[in-house]
């Protein structure tokens, strides 16, 4: 007997349409990750399972001080960028609308929708700039080092960072606070021992997310940098433009696989207990 | 409002004030102030060694669309800038107009799964999001070269008898900045289709409405706030498009931000690239202020 | 099959039949069934009400009918022909919403216009009726109005304008007056009888309140966990209900329980409560009902009295409810008019004797 009935919801050829669209999204990264494996040297022939290049990756000293690079740059990125905007977003949030608020808001989120390469150029020019003045007051010492680099990235973190933790603050119960004054905690107190640990997985989250999102920058990186200063991202721009081997296969699958592990806590930790 | 409220009103601000600080000042160092250094690039004099003289001069944004022949000094109308321009243009178009031909489908099956599926396949479509631009461009790549995975099913298949060469032309360029893009539009229309009452669809098909004049005549305009979100989302991104460009192009298919890329190294001319970038800022702003425009006219019908 | 006088039989005023409908969620032991079984008759132009408590499985039927579901079992039948299968934009049976479904997008007349244009009507007739509608439920002046702007009131007229405008033979309405508040609610059951009058369209209409069906319908369906129960007049079920169901579901009354007899039912006190039984009855256990209102207090001698003690009056102004204590203990309510001094002349311990107008006694089944 027909049990299904008229399905109100469905529409002819969208679930088709759909699937083949999440196909052909894993489609090209899967063939990407399963080519990592390949034992031969040819992009396109599937000469047997290899850890070959993950070995020859893990030999390559450009690659291996590209990662420490990438890592130090978003760990250091994700700590400042999470810490200002923690401070932010108690400014922000929860308090009676101040002038100037929607100014703070556009700026903060500004990274968001300025396109990269105008950023990438502007910081360039800036920093540019900067390392000429150092130069020039005898502080050349200081032109180089991974501090711009820090910086551009602490700058565009700023947003994925804050939003997690802004969302996190707005839906927190005020009348926690409200208790611990009740019971004679000061304002430090009460930040310290009921805000603080209740905004934690907002702040932990927003970190992650910084953290990921400076690992991936490529174009403002490529712009700032300075030679020989590579990122991983930065690396293999430049290796697309010789010579490729399944190398690069392997180290991006190592970046993928870093990137899926961060994003799944993430979703795990920013889920609404239902 | 006693005194003391009002003092209390004001120290909330200062405080806002004062706790956004150390966030403002790492942006207007790291992301707003550069941008006003490049708005005053754009009015000086190329050096030349590339960099800039401290000379004030409006070549470069005249060079936008003229350049000037380095014989004779005669300024003409550059037919390869126009086509730079064009080609960003087109293949922003055409890509946002692809993402939501396929993107609805997709946001529309995600957003009619039972509420326990539904979380995962939201999962689905947002990882490839967040993952390294540059790792799925160079996925596409990879499916796209001549031994690609799209040329071994073609020949596998026997549609074609040659390799197809589609690498270093627009399509690749439009197939990638698809690939990359798509998430940004699904995700819009599923926020908007969300909020869709199904019961409109009930109501359609009790007055004689077919399944196409259900898609036309009720969800499309219901959901038009989320399809502009969505358009907007993709469009913006595809004009400033940098890394898909580079990689699928090679050099050849030039966009605007290559373009800008080239003064700074070949083409030797900063104030240009300068120019170049408030270019797209203007339009990236102009594009976003219509959408927020519309969205807030949007909301006020309820 | 009765005649009328004009030689119609009743099968041919048929408009909506159901037969043997069967709608089950789930297999086996755990199997959940909305409807279970259900036959029922509509006659074209009626006023027809399916009443029940929530879950009991009338928007269920009424979905069946829209087409928006399909029985697990069983078959839908429109003026003789077999739709059970046919989808919904197919059928020529219109829908109120429970939550109204105004297309937020259109305004007042676009909503109401929207049906016969998905019919392929000519432009000039889709306005004309258009504004036969709006002056039909009275909502001229808004007609350039989107909907979202409007009070629940008129949300609910345009809903009703928009399912009447295609003329459907069937328009079904799902609890559509829910939403409203009292005063406005009782102002749209007139409307509502009023337009089913003039327009002639068979009308299903769903509801949990007894006293919107008792009012409005032709006939009521009445249903219970997904079987129904009982089909008849407003007067034919109040005053005859089949089962203890129908008897409580519908105003209030009073079960008295014990063994059949020749002259009536026996009960645990030993009085008769008079009336017919068949023969084959006799001895086992039955159930009788008896309204509040049709109770009479008397004294003990009175014929046919039964013997109740006073337990407590309470004054509703208009009436005045007198609960009563049998010999053995089973509780009694009478609902008696208050006299124009409000003294009931009635206190607390008094010994009366029931009676009752002959044939206000029912018996129900369980």
């Amino acid at each position: 007997m027909a049990d299904r009935g008229f399905q109100v919801a469905r529409l002819p050829g969208f679930a088709t349409i759909a699937i083949i669209v999440f196909v052909a999204l894993y489609l090209p990264i899967f063939t990407l990750v399963a080519y990592s494996f390949n034992a031969s040297t040819s992009l396109a022939i599937w000469g047997g399972f290899s850890l070959d290049w993950y070995a020859k990756a893990w030999d390559n000293q450009q690659v291996k001080d590209a990662t420490v690079r990438s890592l130090i740059i978003a760990s250091f990125a994700a700590v400042i960028s999470t810490t200002v905007a923690t401070m932010a977003a108690l400014g922000t949030t929860r308090r009676r609308a101040f002038k100037g608020q929607t100014l703070i808001y556009v700026m903060i989120n500004q990274p968001l929708m300025v396109p990269e390469i105008v950023t990438a150029v502007a910081l360039m020019i800036v920093f540019g700039l900067v390392k000429v003045w150092l130069t020039s007051v005898g502080m050349g010492g200081l032109t180089t080092g991974l501090g711009y680099l820090i910086l551009a990235h602490s700058a565009f973190c700023i947003p994925f960072a804050y939003l997690p933790i802004r969302a996190r603050l707005e839906g927190m119960d005020l009348t926690l606070e409200t208790a611990a004054a009740d019971l004679y905690a000061t304002p430090w107190q009460t930040f310290r021992r009921v805000t603080l640990p209740l905004l934690a997985p907002g702040m932990i989250a927003g970190a992650m997310l910084a953290f990921v999102i400076s690992l991936d920058d490529v174009v403002i990186t490529e712009f700032v940098k300075s030679g020989g200063q590579d990122t991983l991202p930065t690396y293999m721009l430049g290796q697309m433009r010789r010579q490729l081997t399944p190398e690069i296969n392997a180290v991006s699958t190592m970046l993928l696989g870093l990137t899926v592990v961060l994003l799944t806590a993430f979703f795990l930790l920013t889920r609404k207990k239902t | 409002m006693s005194p003391a409220e009002d003092r209390a009103i004001k120290t909330s601000a200062r405080n806002g004030w004062l706790l956004s600080t150390p966030a403002l000042a790492v942006l207007i160092f790291a992301a707003s102030g550069p941008l006003l250094i490049v708005l005053v690039y754009s009015f000086l004099t190329p050096g030349q060694h590339g960099n800039v003289v401290w000379d004030f001069s409006t070549d470069g944004w005249v060079g936008i669309l003229w350049s000037q022949d380095i014989f004779t000094g005669e300024w003409a109308l550059a037919d390869a800038h126009l086509a730079i321009f064009w080609r960003s243009l087109w293949l922003s178009l055409m890509t946002t107009a692809f993402t939501f031909l396929v993107g609805f489908p997709t946001a529309w099956f995600i957003a009619t799964r039972p509420p326990k599926e539904r979380a995962l396949w939201l999962f689905l479509i947002t990882i490839p999001f967040w993952t390294n631009l540059l790792i799925r461009t160079y996925a596409i790549n990879e499916v796209l070269r001549k031994e690609g995975l799209m040329n071994t099913v073609l020949l596998g298949l026997g549609i074609t008898d040659t390799p197809v060469e589609v690498l270093y032309t627009q399509t690749a360029i439009f197939i990638g900045m698809t690939y990359v893009y798509l998430p940004l539009m699904v995700l819009p229309l599923f926020a908007a289709i969300d909020r869709f009452d199904m019961k409109l669809l009930e109501a359609g098909y009790d007055l004689y409405a077919s399944r196409m004049q259900v898609l036309r005549r009720i969800i499309l305009p219901i959901v038009k706030p989320g399809i502009i979100a969505g358009s907007i989302l993709v469009f913006v991104p595809s004009l400033g498009a940098y890394v898909t460009p580079r990689v699928l192009g090679g050099g050849k298919q030039m966009m605007i931000g290559n373009f800008i890329e080239l003064q700074f190294l070949q083409g030797k001319n900063w104030p240009l690239g300068a120019a170049l970038s408030m270019l797209l800022l203007i339009i990236v702003m102009a594009a976003l202020l219509v959408y927020v425009r519309y969205a807030n006219k949007g909301s006020s019908h309820g | 099959m009765s005649m009328n006088q004009r030689g119609m039989t009743v099968a041919d005023l048929v408009t909506i039949s159901a037969r043997n409908v069967v709608k089950a969620f789930g297999q086996g032991a755990a199997q959940m069934r909305a409807l279970d079984d259900v036959s029922v008759d509509i006659r074209k132009g009626e006023f027809f009400t399916l009443l029940g408590p929530s879950g009991c499985g009338k928007t269920t039927l009424l979905r069946l009918i829209a087409g928006f579901e399909m029985p697990s079992a069983g078959t839908i039948l429109l003026d003789g022909a077999d739709i059970t299968t046919l989808p919904p934009n197919k059928r020529p049976v219109n829908t109120v919403f429970q939550s109204y479904a105004l297309f937020p997008h259109l305004t007042v007349a676009e909503n109401i216009a929207f049906g016969l244009q998905m019919l392929g009507k000519p432009a000039a007739e889709v306005k004309a009726t258009t504004d036969r509608m709006l002056a039909l439920v009275k909502l001229e002046a808004l007609a350039g109005r989107k909907t979202s702007q409007l009070s629940g009131g008129q949300q609910q007229r345009v809903a009703l304008a928009r399912a009447l405008a295609p003329q459907p033979k069937v328009l079904l309405l799902d609890e559509p007056l829910s939403a409203l508040d009292l005063k406005l609610r009782k102002e749209m059951q007139i409307e509502l009888k009023r337009l089913q009058l003039e327009t002639g369209i068979t009308f299903v209409f769903v509801t949990h309140d007894q006293e919107e069906a008792l009012t409005m319908s032709d006939r009521i369906g009445v249903m219970s966990n997904g079987k129904l129960q009982q089909v008849g007049t407003a007067k034919d079920i109040y005053t005859r209900p089949i089962n203890r169901f129908v008897a409580s579901f519908i105003g209030e009354t009073n079960f008295l329980t014990g063994v059949a007899e020749a002259g009536g039912v026996r009960l645990a006190t030993g009085d008769l409560i008079a009336l017919p039984l068949p023969a084959a009855d006799t001895g086992h256990a039955a159930t009788v009902a008896l309204r509040p209102e049709q109770l009479r207090l008397g004294a003990l001698t009175d014929a046919g009295a039964i013997p109740a003690r006073v337990a407590s009056l309470v004054y509703f102004g208009t009436d005045t409810h007198c609960h009563l204590h049998l010999a053995d203990g089973t509780e009694v309510v009478a609902r008696l008019q208050s006299p124009a001094d409000g003294e009931s002349g009635l206190v607390q311990g008094q010994a009366v004797g029931i009676t009752f107008v002959p044939g206000a006694a029912q018996r129900v089944e369980e």
